[in-house]
């Protein structure tokens, strides 16, 4: 391994433009580069101590030997010395080396620490990504879920043992289901795409034990995620697209005349990713259910109607829950999320294991594939455990802030702050379904207007300059050059107000074809990446240089 | 209501500009029958920081948790020290309340992160390349055999023996709609792993064979010739690691020719959480890469020829390939991951060799003065820091009376397969760095006591 000893590495000499001079390491002050963990770590070096293997009790240990042992108590049983060859590892044991970098633990800590001030989080600025909704993560969740009664117990130990763990998970369902309007509700999907997966696989099993497994067909519309067409895929199922209207909304004509005895049910975002309510929800999920379908609602965008409307009370079957995005559980660069699924009572026996019981004040774990016949319909087990615990505990502590008055208070102002930057913005911006009526949670934008080569990406890079996280780009599909901005609940007055001057700015700049825009961002730790570099020649692991010598040859 | 920053005179302000006159009309699409009137009913409302507090802990507090016991319980899910740091480097708010990296130029801190990432997980597993992360072993287990029916177009996987129960239904749920045929058995209680009986069943229809390593009952066994009796018949080896510390003691499954290797990285930077979020590891062969699901980071150069890092390969994935993708997952376990990749910085090749060599020591230490009680029995010959003791009893009572006496005694056979009479007398034994000697007397003694 090529090992750079100073944690410092040459790179190539700055533009010196004007009066600016270069830096030779390349930082700018508090904007400090930082090299691979393979170019300034190596492999002897290590962060953490460890007693050595060292005789057994009574016998002497080595001089200056790091213990593991608290004071007072007797230390980490260790191979005798006469045993300190002997090897349980069926002859296996490793012989070559991993190549795997150490480093100190201060020099740990500088090397994240600096990573992570080239990232923008919800903590530094407003992360308006649409669909995505990033709000404020409160750090009372962090701490409920880091006591140790919730993140130092095992999923496999006995239930009485962990009767608390349990009463977290038996209150946030009862808040979920109470919330929905629904009947039961499975905690353990990992994710808002797999709780998607587990709503399909319900309807599955719910058609096949009525004998309709012969329903081979899934609707979905066209602004639809990717996720969804994708999950009824995996699932079995063929995806037949259903149109949008000019509005933005599900066609419900078209959606209606498709239905018949091999459709297995919609799949339907409500509300939508144009940012709207489907009005026609109930009279969808009428004739679906009156076809001898199912209705799977994404509810990745729950927080626009949580504590005022009930999916249930719409007709629909299965929705999943996307906790980070409703409950604040922080979404740490990509997940981990959580997906609990909602269930109609038609499909509350096909839910999967495993599932909290309350049974005489006593939580039991319904874990097994004999689970007693009121769950035999059950479609079987998705994760190895529980679901993601940690992230229960953080969204019952949201919960349990907010109560039932303040989620409905969340939703309303989730749906009043992306209305008002829809209106304050649409004089600029063009806003193609500015006319069909309030948005929900989310203020859809196009690219129509732009002087010619400018699009949508322009915008989006220039706002990195203004110092905003940009919004989703391009999506949805339907819109060409879609900007796709959600500020949810969690943002004051004032932070609006300066989006709205930063994006009407760079709008103003992308309309009057202002060139600096196309190499924007000009502030950001880096320019503009080359993606498509990255995807014709991949390089997804380090690869030790070859040696200066032998590249000298 | 302390979260949310609007004041009421904000909220009318904003209503003047929208030209709504209440907050009621941004709702008029919702139809009427379907609002509710006011807070839903029988739920109780907000609640102050120091109540919610006393709330959670109460609950907490109604947990036995690891630390607290002589605590013995693996089968997936180990209790390992974190060293403060990782923990403390977790919680920076650029990495806890940041997303996906959609916009590089500002997220090179996640990029460069899952970059590494992915280059340590590759040369533990001993694979070309590794993904950005998966949500847990369980569900990468499970997209391997979709990757392999990809890869072979042959939809019969092979599932050892020894492959985790709970890792075996997932694969059966998800099979039972996908159409693949799963082969599955239950383990015996014997000393070796079932690799001949794996080779035998191997035929022209087998996408793959799945095994895990170190198995269920903590057993090790040489897999290359497992693999070459699966590349003999085009089909690939799925080696599934549930306790990556193993990989600091014994050859990494890629090094004896794995096509895929999955594995639970909880073990590293990641507590027991009651089962999760967890990690999942997934890494591959170069020649399978676009076949791979999941989130991948690459390396680019920006405008200025800068090094920089983007996700990329993204044409397998959903948000472009819709019912044509490679899988439907759109996340991966990014802070999970973080906290795996830190830890495995700290401890650098060479404390990762340490840890896994004071594991061992451990666990064979316990496994000798475990089976000197009378009755008990070792199955395993081989075994890393887990192993497999057969009582004269059932299991899964004994496990019940010693948590009464406050001891966390391992993972009873009984509770992992139901029904299965053959195995009620199996007890799960994982010992490791934390486990002290006083523990392991401990349970002994109350063992002996109970058995006697």
């Amino acid at each position: 391994m090529s090992i750079n000893q100073s944690g410092w590495r040459p790179t190539s000499p700055e533009q010196n433009t004007g009066t600016v001079p270069a830096s030779v390491t390349g930082n700018k002050a508090l904007m400090l580069e930082e090299a691979l963990i393979f170019e300034i770590g190596d492999t002897h070096t290590t962060g953490v101590d460890f007693a050595a293997p060292s005789p057994r009790r009574g016998e002497g240990r080595g001089e200056g030997q790091p213990s593991d042992a608290a004071p007072g108590t007797t230390p980490h049983p260790t191979l005798s010395p006469e045993g300190r060859g002997l090897s349980r590892l069926g002859n296996l044991t490793r012989k070559a080396p991993i190549g795997l970098p150490g480093l100190s633990e201060p020099e740990t800590v500088r090397h994240y620490t600096r990573l992570s001030r080239q990232n923008y989080g919800i903590d530094l600025g407003f992360f308006p990504l649409g669909s995505c909704t990033m709000k404020h993560n409160p750090r009372l969740n962090e701490k409920m879920a880091r006591l140790p009664g919730f993140s130092d117990v095992h999923p496999l130990q006995p239930v009485d043992t962990v009767q608390g763990a349990l009463e977290v998970i038996h209150q946030l369902a009862h808040w979920l289901v109470t919330l929905t309007g629904m009947t039961s509700v499975a905690m353990s999907p990992k994710a808002g795409a797999h709780g998607e997966l587990c709503g399909i696989l319900a309807i599955r099993a719910a058609l096949e034990a009525k004998g309709e497994g012969a329903r081979k067909i899934i609707l979905v519309p066209e602004s639809a995620h990717g996720t969804n067409p994708a999950t009824a895929a995996f699932a079995g199922y063929s995806v037949e697209d259903i149109p949008a209207t000019a509005e933005g909304r599900v066609d419900t004509a078209a959606l209606k005349a498709r239905l018949g005895p091999d459709v297995a049910g919609v799949m339907i975002t409500n509300p939508n990713t144009c940012g709207l309510f489907e009005r026609d929800m109930r009279e969808i999920s009428d004739a679906v259910h009156a076809a001898g379908g199912f209705v799977y609602c994404d509810g990745a965008n729950f927080n626009a109607i949580v504590g005022r409307v009930r999916p249930g009370d719409l007709g629909i079957d299965a929705m999943h829950i996307n906790l980070h995005k409703t409950f604040s559980t922080p979404h740490g660069g990509g997940g981990p999320g959580s997906g609990p699924v909602v269930f109609s009572e038609a499909l509350t026996p096909y839910a999967p294991l495993p599932f909290v019981e309350n049974q005489d004040g006593q939580f039991v774990l319904v874990e097994e594939e004999t689970a007693g016949e009121h769950h035999a319909g059950s479609f079987g087990r998705m994760v190895a455990f529980h679901g993601q615990m940690g992230m229960f505990t953080r969204a019952l502590t949201y919960i349990l802030s907010h109560g039932a008055d303040g989620l409905r208070q969340v939703s309303e102002d989730a749906v009043l702050n992306a209305n008002y930057i829809l209106r304050s913005l649409d004089d600029t911006l063009d806003a193609p379904f500015g006319p069909s009526g309030p948005c929900m949670h989310e203020a859809l934008f196009s690219d129509t207007g732009l002087a010619a080569g400018f699009s949508t990406i322009d915008i989006a890079k220039g706002l990195i300059d203004e110092g905003f996280h940009p919004m989703t780009m391009y999506f949805p599909l339907v819109v060409h050059g879609a900007m796709l901005v959600e500020p949810t609940e969690t943002e004051s007055k004032a932070a609006l107000d300066q989006f709205i001057a930063a994006l009407r700015s760079v709008a103003e700049r992308a309309k009057a074809g202002d060139p600096s825009l196309k190499t924007a961002p000009h502030f950001a730790p880096r320019a503009r990446l080359d993606e498509t570099l990255a995807a014709r020649k991949p390089v997804l692991v380090w690869k030790d240089p070859a040696p200066l010598a032998q590249a000298a040859e | 209501m302390r979260y949310l920053p609007l004041t009421q005179p904000d909220r009318e302000a904003m209503l003047a500009v929208i030209g709504a006159s209440t907050i009621d009309d941004l709702f008029v699409d919702v139809p009427e029958a379907a609002r509710l009137d006011g807070p839903v009913r029988d739920l109780p409302m907000h609640a102050s920081e120091m109540a919610v507090e006393r709330h959670m802990s109460a609950l907490a507090k109604k947990n036995l948790t690891a630390g607290e016991a002589p605590f013995f319980l693996g089968c997936g899910a180990y209790k390992h020290h974190v060293p403060a740091s990782v923990d403390h480097l977790i919680q920076r708010g650029e990495f806890l309340t940041a997303y996906t990296p959609y916009q590089p130029e500002i997220a090179q801190g996640t990029l460069q992160m899952l970059f590494e990432f992915q280059t340590q997980v590759a040369r533990l597993l001993g694979t070309d390349v590794a993904n950005a992360s998966m949500y847990d072993g369980s569900t990468a287990c499970w997209e391997a055999i979709v990757m392999a029916r990809r890869i072979t177009k042959r939809g019969r996987a092979i599932l050892s023996s020894g492959l985790h129960p709970h890792y075996v239904s997932v694969a059966n749920t998800m099979a039972k709609f996908t159409g693949d045929v799963l082969d599955t058995t239950a383990p015996e209680l014997v000393a070796d792993m079932d690799l001949d009986q794996l080779i035998a069943k191997i035929d022209d229809d087998t996408s793959c064979v799945v095994v895990q390593y170190p198995d269920i009952l903590g057993r090790i066994a040489d897999l290359r010739p497992l693999a070459d009796a699966c590349h003999a018949k085009k089909a690939l080896l799925i080696a599934v690691v549930t306790e990556p510390v193993a990989m600091g003691a014994i050859t990494s499954p890629g090094e004896m020719d794995a096509d895929i290797v999955v594995g639970e990285g909880q073990s590293l930077g990641v507590g027991l959480q009651f089962g999760g979020p967890y990690v999942g590891l997934f890494g591959c062969k170069d020649k399978y890469v676009r076949q791979m699901p999941g989130r991948l980071c690459g390396e680019t150069v920006d405008a200025d020829g800068r090094r920089g890092f983007v996700l990329t390969l993204s044409t397998r994935e959903q948000h472009i390939r819709r019912e044509k993708a490679t899988s439907n997952i759109c996340t991966n376990s990014g802070l999970c991951a973080l906290a795996f990749s830190i830890h495995m910085t700290l401890l650098g090749e060479a404390g990762l060799r340490q840890l896994a060599e004071v594991n061992h020591a451990g666990a064979v230490s316990a496994a000798e003065r475990l089976s000197q009680i009378p009755g008990v029995e070792l199955v395993n010959e081989s075994f890393f820091n887990e192993f497999t003791l057969k009582l004269p009893v059932e299991a899964r009572p004994v496990v019940r009376t010693l948590a009464d006496r406050g001891i966390l005694a391992g993972v009873s056979l009984g509770r992992l397969y139901p029904g299965q009479d053959a195995l009620a007398n199996g007890l799960v034994v994982a010992v490791t760095e934390t486990t002290t000697a006083e523990d392991v007397e401990t349970l002994a003694s109350a063992l002996q006591e109970i058995l006697a």
